[in-house]
């Protein structure tokens, strides 16, 4: 049966996001959805010169803790992640692989000097936690405008998105979940 | 249509960097390749091509920007983003002048490369389909070229004049009755000249009415007559870059003259009905079968302007001129209809040929071309018998009788037409009108070739 755990890393303002995610992530994927504590040393993969955490060494983290039995694994966390060669990430994932990671540090409206709204934090978090998780299903960035593999490099970008897939992603994702033996 | 994956070639010596571009192309759907140094780059090209390369300007033994150049010497359309630690504007500069498409400095905004990326696949996709283009016009320039059959003294002459006046952007006036290839000699011209990635845009003189005439040439601004409802360009201004080809010059009418004059002369006109001057790059080539001299003697054609056309004189000589051709020809339309039609015939018998040399050929080649697809209508392949041959005078018509005067006039004009295989300046000396009334009778008869 599979599975999909849910990872947070360094809680912090995600905590209280963990369980309505994890109820939404199930309802997408048709997934049961675990929440597991497991040890992930963020000092590890912080970078001291760009006070940033390296999403790669995260992930690498993730998937060596990984229990067989989780088909997919999602790391949620609140910190700055970044990728060598780029000024930022907004999450990260194994092309076709088991584990993603997705974090809340530049979704949120008080980054950008804006009033706090949970609610749209929460459907960012949603939207990219979807696409990265879609990665894993072995999708790639989508040209379709709505569809929620629409690749977004900037925070506005994801609210003009969908939380949905488009009927060709999600045609892929069933594929990909009936011979995972969903 | 959906166009095939770009592929994205990344070449770096730091491991964190190769892994981290190759994960965001992947996620992109790009074909990624990345490799840790430009002697393994110069490997992967040549096992294949990449659109897109990703180069570090600052890497052990080859550098990105000698990379670059190494690269551009495999596959000059090859887009190469250059990738930099340190924003350091002189070597930006040096790989920007030695072709790089931009350069980024590490680290990248993930905006701004994927903006990168996508431009830099468009340029390349542009370059090659630029390239693609070039040469198909190649190729067709080339069929132009061939498209003059002969190899008589009388057309070895005209040829060697198309290639030393098309390296040039002289005015040519090409001279030679109806029928001779005046058209084929302009095409030639055009097609060995540099504009030739440009269009030529012909224009029958001859054909169109004075206001008619005045409108296709230099187009018209909207409102500017009744009918005008949207401003349309005019084949001066569609030639720009290229080449305009003036057919049947003789026919302009005198006042029309001065303004062709104009813009020959400053490569300026006006749309009808404007105001603006509008620029037009553009090579003429003229053509007529009138004498032109004659015609400025007699007061019909102006001097300033056939000066101004007849820099280059090119006269086509009439196929009875160059009668060793006939052969050839023959040979070159029977494999032409014989393609289009799909029926094996092969050639023609002596008797056949004897009779196309004998023939005078008022027509010329057009009339050759034409008594060819007639007689392979009724040949029996694998050869044109000389009795499928049209080449009969013939006979005067008997008097239509009966009928209406319309009636009348439509019967004779058919049979002009036909008598002189639609060669439409012979049919308007015949009936004793010009050649823009024989055009309007044709249309309002509805008169076809059969």
């Amino acid at each position: 049966m599979p599975v999909l755990q849910l990872v947070p890393i360094l809680s912090g303002p995600v905590g209280g996001l963990v369980e309505p995610l994890g109820r939404r992530l199930a309802t997408v994927f048709g997934m049961p959805v675990e929440v597991a504590a497991t040890p992930i040393d963020v000092e590890v993969a912080y970078d001291g010169v760009r006070g940033q955490y390296n999403s790669r060494s995260l992930l690498a983290q993730l998937l060596a803790h990984a229990p067989k039995a989780a088909t997919r694994i999602l790391g949620l966390t609140g910190v700055d992640l970044y990728v060598p060669v780029l000024t930022f990430v907004f999450g990260e994932a194994e092309l076709d692989g088991r584990a993603a990671l997705v974090s809340s540090f530049l979704l949120d409206n008080e980054l950008y000097g804006l009033p706090a709204d949970g609610a749209l934090l929460f459907e960012r978090l949603v939207k990219e936690a979807v696409h990265e998780l879609g990665h894993t299903f072995g999708l790639v960035h989508c040209h379709r405008d709505t569809c929620v593999m629409t690749s977004s490099t900037y925070v506005e970008g994801i609210d003009l998105k969908s939380v949905e897939f488009c009927d060709r992603c999600l045609r892929a994702v069933r594929q990909k979940r009936a011979r995972l033996g969903a | 249509m959906e166009q095939r994956t770009a592929s994205i070639l990344v070449v770096d010596d730091e491991f964190s960097v190769r892994d981290s571009l190759t994960s965001w192309f992947k996620k992109d759907g790009y074909d990624v390749r990345a490799v840790d140094s430009a002697a393994a780059a110069l490997q992967a090209l040549e096992q294949r091509k990449f659109d897109v390369g990703v180069f570090d300007i600052k890497m052990p033994g080859m550098d990105g920007i000698e990379l670059q150049d190494r690269v551009h010497r495999i596959d000059p359309q090859m887009a190469v983003i250059m990738l930099t630690a340190f924003a350091s504007v002189e070597t930006a500069v040096q790989a920007l002048k030695q072709g790089a498409f931009d350069y980024v400095t590490k680290p990248i905004d993930p905006d701004e490369l994927s903006h990168l990326v996508q431009r830099a696949i468009e340029r390349r996709r542009l370059g090659e389909a630029n390239q693609q283009l070039r040469a198909t016009i190649d190729e067709l320039t080339e069929a132009a070229d061939g498209a003059i059959v002969g190899e008589s003294p009388a057309i070895r002459k005209v040829l060697a004049l198309v290639a030393d006046v098309a390296r040039t952007e002289a005015t040519v006036l090409i001279r030679g009755e109806s029928g001779t290839g005046k058209e084929l000699i302009a095409r030639a011209i055009h097609a060995q000249s540099s504009r030739r990635y440009f269009p030529i845009i012909p224009v029958n003189c001859g054909s169109l009415p004075e206001d008619l005439l005045e409108s296709e040439l230099f187009g018209h601004e909207r409102g500017a007559f009744t009918g005008a409802r949207q401003r349309r360009k005019g084949r001066i201004e569609m030639a720009d870059g290229g080449t305009l080809f003036l057919d049947e010059v003789g026919s302009i009418p005198l006042r029309m003259q001065v303004d062709l004059l104009r813009t020959l002369e400053t490569r300026e006109f006006t749309r009808v009905g404007g105001a603006r001057p509008i620029k037009s790059d553009y090579r003429p080539i003229c053509a007529t079968n009138e004498d032109l001299g004659r015609a400025v003697a007699e007061g019909r054609f102006r001097e300033d302007f056939y000066y101004r056309i007849d820099v280059f004189p090119i006269d086509v000589p009439p196929l009875r001129d160059r009668r060793t051709d006939i052969p050839l020809l023959v040979r070159h339309f029977v494999e032409q209809f014989a393609e289009r039609m799909g029926k094996p015939v092969e050639g023609v018998t002596d008797e056949a040929m004897e009779q196309l040399q004998a023939w005078s050929w008022p027509g010329n080649v057009r009339e050759l071309s034409n008594a060819i697809e007639r007689a392979m209508v009724v040949a029996s392949p694998p050869r044109i018998c000389a009795g499928d041959l049209p080449l009969r005078r013939a006979a005067p018509a008997a008097a239509p009788c009966g009928d209406s005067l319309a009636e009348v006039e439509k019967r004779h004009v058919l049979a002009v037409l036909e008598r002189t295989g639609w060669n439409i300046t012979r049919a308007a000396e015949l009936l004793e009108v010009d050649r823009v009334t024989v055009y309007n009778k044709i249309r309002k008869y509805g008169l076809a070739q059969k």
